[in-house]
């Protein structure tokens, strides 16, 4: 007890965000206390699971937490997704996962898609991480902000941020403007905020032009961190400026920039234990739900909404976390 | 983990209503609640049964909008999902992309 007392009061430090309720808390012990190995919620309290890295999750290695089943083809991956696990929504998703390398294969991407979309029923997104980093010395075109602070050159640091978010949004628009043709049926910008605030607004600019392009579209803003790191800190989005921002805010920025549901992430800390993470991570989201108009999905992986930090992730944890963040945070979705 | 997630929170995709409810929640902004009534409401069940898999494996094969099982003759793909689009309402991308490439 303890210790979800003092994560929870560290959410609430760090997020601005209210105390749980006396009945959260014994609530959220018994759950942790329950002696099961699988814990799920109770009938009628289930939730939609949308994931990302899609269907290539079978065929990459430990990098990407792959199980390395090379001979799986992709469009069976999809199915069995659909109609071996149940999942509720299916991902497609390239290797690499990020724009800038699908960009030129978005094509091969397209004919893909097309061919399986045709085969499965759930929601079938495509999904990429705005990954703003590759666009960044050694990598990409643009000299490194990072090693421009380090020398104190902080004018041309943001101004390379700025040039990388501009290059990030017109990929987006070009990849999005692509698949739009072919009757995608929503995008998932995973893991965006990874390089700062600058790829915050890029991506909150990409899927308002994806919302223009394709005004059906079902679109997923998903975050890489809890808070937005400000590696430039000055960058805005209508008006807002996004460097420090919580869940609760990042939320209402996706929604103004036309996405259908935000997917909601805490930080776990490794240095603490699995009530102190849940308790922290509840508290946060739990701000985010009551304030959000537009569905909130937690992400709830390795490393993120309780959940510990290790390649393979102990069962009992993710049923656990999962009932929790339904029960006390009132999440949309997994 | 994703498998323990949909396993422990899931609503169980086509096995039950689980791809239904996503449709209002990826379409219409529909929080999990209210995506779940209006589900229910065109299903005519109580939202509790949504999740209910004898139920709704008949129901799904009797409104044409694909089950989990492999059963000959019945609507697969993008045709359950034409059925999804009239049962709740919606247009859906990748069926307004396949009826577009129709010569007739």
């Amino acid at each position: 007890m303890d210790e979800i007392l003092a994560g929870m009061a560290d959410g609430a430090d760090a997020a601005d965000a209210p105390d749980l309720t006396q009945d959260d808390i014994e609530r959220m012990c018994d759950i942790i206390c329950d002696p099961s190995n699988i814990v799920g919620v109770e009938p009628g309290e289930q939730v939609i699971v949308t994931k990302d890295g899609g269907e290539f999750k079978f065929s990459q290695d430990s990098g990407g937490c792959g199980v390395g089943i090379t001979s799986i083809s992709r469009a069976a991956a999809v199915q069995m997704y659909e109609r071996a696990f149940a999942f509720d929504t299916l991902e497609l998703g390239w290797m690499d996962y990020s724009f800038k390398p699908l960009k030129t294969v978005v094509y091969e991407e397209m004919v893909t898609y097309e061919q399986i979309v045709e085969t499965v029923i759930p929601p079938f997104m495509y999904g990429a991480m705005p990954n703003m980093g590759l666009y960044y010395a050694p990598d990409g075109q643009f000299r490194n902000p990072n090693d421009l602070m380090r020398v104190s050159n902080m004018e041309d640091s943001m101004e390379q941020s700025e040039l990388a978010a501009e290059q990030l949004v017109g990929d987006m628009e070009y990849i999005t403007g692509q698949f739009t043709k072919i009757g995608l049926e929503g995008f998932d910008f995973d893991t965006t905020g990874s390089a700062g605030d600058a790829e915050f607004v890029a991506t909150l600019r990409g899927a308002e032009t994806y919302r223009k392009q394709d005004p059906n579209a079902n679109i997923i803003i998903g975050m890489s961190s809890e808070s937005i790191l400000g590696l430039h800190g000055l960058m805005e989005y209508k008006g807002y400026r996004v460097a420090g921002m919580y869940p609760a805010e990042q939320a209402k920025m996706a929604e103004l920039s036309g996405a259908n549901v935000f997917g909601a992430v805490v930080n776990t800390n490794s240095s603490k234990s699995f009530p102190w993470n849940v308790a922290r991570a509840t508290t946060i989201i739990k701000k985010c739900t009551s304030e959000a108009n537009i569905p909130v999905h937690a992400n709830l992986g390795m490393g993120v909404g309780g959940i510990p930090i290790c390649e393979v992730v102990p069962t009992d944890t993710v049923g656990r976390a999962g009932k929790i963040l339904i029960e006390l945070a009132h999440i949309d979705g997994v | 983990m994703a498998v323990a997630h949909s396993l422990c929170s899931g609503m169980g995709g086509i096995r039950t209503a689980g791809d239904l409810v996503s449709r209002m929640e990826l379409s219409k902004n529909m929080k999990i609640g209210k995506a779940k009534e209006y589900v229910a409401k065109k299903l005519e069940v109580d939202p509790f049964e949504l999740t209910n898999e004898g139920l709704m494996r008949e129901m799904r094969e009797d409104l044409g909008i694909g089950v989990i099982t492999a059963v000959p003759g019945i609507p697969k793909g993008t045709t359950a999902k034409m059925n999804i689009e009239s049962l709740l309402g919606i247009k859906i991308n990748s069926c307004e992309h396949s009826r577009s490439m129709l010569r007739n």
